[in-house]
């Protein structure tokens, strides 16, 4: 803004995002997490350079193959490759994890910053509202919603992203609901602000912290719903891999054939592992107390 | 003179990954028995990281003690083993902190908390503990009927009050009281400065009252140790330092005052701000702030000078009085 | 127009489980223009709840409020931002005041980019570095976050920040009761300096007398949401007439060790403003209460020219 030459600052423009990331990285665990989600972000992304077979590529000769040199993780029934399927299998993964918690992030948000600022009245309906969604398992909520929309990819998200919505709503209201008797948001308030401009421009950035934790969590949690939905048979259709659906078709080799489930069991195991490092890491190094 | 408390040449750092905070750089105190001091600064003087050090309550690890002896009845503190240290704490020594508002155990009654003091050092009943506690509780204007009540039900001068006789319920030889009227109201506060008085005088105990507030001390102590820096800049009996303040900081802190009696049209301020206690100066730590600077202070640390009778001056132009 | 603010029985309440909150219970006065009224009082007196009422952050529960003639009490949301620009405040919390996550020009400007005061962002950051100057703080911390200052200069950010609309009216909260003592008396030279430059107009409420009779000219005492004594600083401190103000006078530390302490120890503790007992207040605690005082309220009463002081037995306790 100002043209002002800032040479030998004392003061330097300390970021309070990078104090944070500077705890994270001294923590193994949630690296050893960052680095193992950062892999599968490559996979997915690069599959159709990594991944050895098509993942709808049927070798119809080699079906039911024990791992061995030709397909490292071996053959399906229909003599597809398990590697192959599983590296493609995370696009759909990290796809679900991502968009349907960016769904519940912002309608969570969006409700829980309302039903936290206003109280009273519109808390209440909000609340209760989220209570009855609360109120059912979030798998079963999921398959309502899966099974009223009906099958596919999109759907899945949607079905995923709006059962999780409460679990945000409630965080983002207990957030808000702590920081909103503060002094500087009666100093915006005296300065003209409008509430919305209270709301997003002052509220939410001083709550991003536990909004962020909460992410990497929820990630973890939709990417278990979309294979438990899967696995049922909604959501995503054949031949799109996706991990549960894979654990579903080969529940019934499971005696002859174990390594059809074990791998991508293994699959959705560490990346759940994973996520939850790095949540317990950011939960960690976002915490205000720590900071001074 | 019994000396009750000796410390010698104190030096605490606090140390962590970023940098070393020189919290206590050199302080010499002494303190009779049955006497009272005033140990005065601002934040980030030093006081508390004293008074911490004096319990032998440093955080662990980052606190240390980089030189200096505390003694305590002639015992050296800081060489203490835990046990013994457990047995001094709450019994021969103890202390009130600022905020009775987290002092106070939030879901133990009041009189539960004086109780277990009293039961940690004496070997008594359970009964007589509960006995011994009412009376405690008596004595410093709360009624024996309330001994079942939680601190919520209390209002903050009654909660001191009850921190009050948590800490002389066994009757100890030193107290030291850190800010312990700051966050109280001016009437409230007159109420539970006038009870340490006469608790003081009743026990003969020792007391040393931390404060930035130069009215307590005024009221309340003998002798008097203004800190800067880690450091004691001046310290005397309360006369030499109310009517003969030589230290360029002392003599700041009574200018900065709005004083009830004179009229000034603005205040004389200490300019500046305190320097960084990781990056203490070797020379005069004042320096940068005092009105009376000149190159000779940049130059060498000043020595602690003696003006006459215990009225000590850490200032190179600190003058001899008779 | 030479009084900028009125305030006529000005009530606010508060529901509580336990019955109503009496926390501000009709307040009269004026304020003058470039003068400051200092407002006294422990806690639970109601003189932090008048302040944000006086600047309707909270809404009146009865009374009403007068600026610069004009009646402000019941208007609407856009005349209110309106008259908001003329009345600011500073708060007394350094830390809570600002938000953590803005830079200092963010902080200073917003009120600016919110009313448009000025033609573009150049002239706004041209703005902020005025008023930084002002306010003594050094250019280069412009981009610096709150944390990472001290106390005194954050509370230079909140004044630079009630500044920026250059309003006429300040109401200041224990502004500088979380300060050292020696950065107190830099924050009250600033404010007493552009009082002057600005012609501003204060209430200054406070717990502090030497701090209020430093930079008031008129003073109110207040007790449990009444004000029991109003009268210039200087008679406030040489003849006051209220037994609470003589007992809140008489509580404070003298750093003068020759004057002998004359204490007048109040009895008790300060009862709850919780549908409060009819008669006057302060009873339970007064040395002097006779039966009179435990019915009827005592009215706010001019008994000197410009001394109001609510109290029954005022002429025989000070024999005038």
């Amino acid at each position: 803004m100002s043209s002002n030459p800032t040479t030998q600052l004392p003061y330097r423009k300390k970021s309070l995002w990078m104090n944070a990331w500077k705890r994270l990285t001294k923590n193994r665990m949630a690296m050893l997490g960052l680095g193992i989600i950062s892999l599968f972000i490559f996979a997915a992304i690069f599959a159709d350079y990594i991944a050895p077979y098509r993942y709808d590529e049927q070798h119809l000769d080699k079906i039911f193959q024990f791992p061995n040199k030709e397909f490292l993780l071996g053959t399906d029934q229909n003599g597809r490759d398990i590697l192959s399927r599983i590296i493609y299998g995370a696009r759909i993964s990290l796809q679900v994890g991502f968009i349907s918690v960016a769904i519940s992030a912002v309608l969570g948000c969006g409700l829980g910053s309302v039903a936290g600022y206003y109280g009273d009245k519109i808390d209440n309906v909000i609340m209760r509202v989220m209570d009855v969604l609360m109120a059912i398992p979030n798998v079963l909520l999921a398959i309502v919603i899966a099974t009223t929309l009906g099958p596919g990819l999109q759907n899945l998200m949607i079905a995923v992203g709006i059962s999780s919505v409460p679990s945000f709503a409630r965080l983002i209201r207990a957030s808000i609901l702590s920081v909103k008797g503060q002094e500087f948001v009666e100093a915006a308030r005296l300065v003209g602000c409008s509430d919305a401009r209270i709301i997003f421009r002052h509220l939410i950035p001083n709550v991003l912290a536990p909004i962020i934790v909460q992410i990497t969590l929820s990630m973890a949690l939709s990417i278990l719903a979309a294979s438990t939905l899967s696995f049922l048979g909604l959501g995503i259709q054949p031949p799109i891999p996706e991990w549960g659906a894979m654990l579903s078709s080969g529940r019934m080799y499971i005696m002859d054939y174990w390594y059809l489930v074990t791998f991508p069991g293994i699959a959705i195991a560490i990346i759940i592992l994973a996520l939850n490092l790095l949540g317990d890491g950011l939960r960690d190094a976002l915490d205000p107390r720590m900071k001074k | 003179m019994d000396k009750i408390l000796k410390i010698s040449n104190l030096k605490i750092q606090y140390c962590t990954d970023d940098a070393v905070v020189y919290a206590v750089n050199g302080v010499n105190l002494e303190l009779e028995r049955g006497k009272s001091l005033g140990l005065v600064g601002e934040t980030g003087a030093g006081k508390t990281t004293t008074a911490l050090g004096i319990m032998n309550l440093l955080p662990d690890p980052q606190g240390k003690y980089i030189d200096g002896k505390i003694y305590f009845n002639g015992e050296d503190i800081i060489k203490q083993s835990i046990q013994t240290m457990r047995k001094i704490r709450g019994n021969k020594i103890s202390m009130i902190f600022q905020d009775p508002m987290t002092s106070l155990n939030p879901i133990m009654t009041v009189g539960d908390q004086v109780s277990e003091v009293i039961r940690l050092h004496q070997k008594v009943s359970r009964s007589e503990a509960t006995i011994k506690s009412q009376q405690m509780l008596e004595l410093v204007g709360i009624p024996g009927e309330r001994y079942s009540e939680y601190p919520h039900q209390f209002s903050g001068g009654m909660k001191q009050r009850v921190v009050i006789a948590i800490a002389l319920a066994c009757n100890p030889e030193l107290l030291i009281a850190d800010e312990p009227t700051t966050a109280l109201d001016v009437t409230i506060q007159a109420q539970v400065l006038e009870l340490m008085e006469k608790l003081k005088k009743e026990f003969n105990t020792s007391l040393i009252m931390i404060t930035h507030d130069l009215g307590v001390v005024a009221e309340m102590c003998d002798k008097v140790a203004i800190m800067y820096c880690g450091e004691i800049v001046e310290y005397g009996t309360l006369r030499d330092i109310y009517k003969g303040a030589q230290h360029p900081y002392t003599i700041g802190l009574f200018e900065s005052i709005p004083d009830l009696d004179t009229k000034v049209s603005r205040l004389k301020p200490i300019r500046g701000l305190v320097p960084d206690p990781s990056e203490l100066p070797p020379t005069c730590k004042f320096a940068n702030r005092c009105s009376k600077v000149t190159e000779e202070c940049t130059k060498a640390d000043p020595l602690v000078i003696n003006v006459g009778g215990i009225h000590t001056v850490k200032c190179h132009y600190a003058k001899v009085v008779d | 127009m030479n009084t900028m603010i009125e305030v006529k029985e000005l009530k606010k309440y508060f529901k509580t489980p336990k019955g109503l909150l009496h926390a501000v219970d009709g307040i009269n006065f004026k304020i003058e223009r470039g003068k400051t009224l200092g407002i006294v009082g422990e806690s639970g007196c109601g003189k932090s709840t008048l302040g944000r009422v006086i600047l309707q952050l909270l809404e009146p529960t009865g009374g009403e409020i007068f600026f610069e003639g004009k009646n402000i009490t019941d208007i609407n949301k856009s005349t209110l931002k309106k008259v908001r620009k003329d009345m600011q405040m500073i708060f007394q919390d350094p830390f809570s005041s600002l938000n953590p996550r803005m830079t200092v020009s963010e902080i200073i400007s917003e009120p600016m980019y919110i009313y448009k005061t000025c033609k573009n962002t150049r002239e706004v950051g041209e703005k902020v570095i005025e008023l930084m100057d002002t306010v003594g703080l050094v250019r280069r911390l412009e981009n610096t976050y709150p944390h990472e200052l001290d106390g005194g200069r954050r509370q230079r950010i909140g004044i630079a920040r009630a500044l920026a609309l250059s309003p006429k009216f300040i109401v200041c909260d224990e502004p500088v009761s979380s300060l050292d003592v020696s950065i107190q008396a830099q924050i009250l030279n600033l404010m007493m300096d552009l009082q002057d430059e600005k012609e501003l107009t204060y209430m200054f409420i406070t717990h502090n007398l030497s701090v209020v009779k430093h930079i008031s000219d008129d003073i109110g005492v207040m007790y449990l949401g009444n004000m029991v004594e109003k009268c210039s600083s200087d008679t406030l401190f040489k003849r006051n007439y209220h037994p609470y103000t003589k007992a809140l006078l008489s509580a404070i530390p003298k750093i003068n060790i020759d004057v002998p302490r004359n204490r007048i120890l109040l009895k008790g503790e300060i009862s709850s403003p919780i549908n409060p007992k009819p008669g006057c207040r302060f009873v339970p605690r007064c040395i002097y209460a006779k039966p009179e005082c435990y019915n009827k309220q005592p009215e706010l009463l001019e008994i000197d020219q410009d001394h109001f002081v609510a109290c029954h037995l005022v002429r025989e306790i000070n024999n005038i």
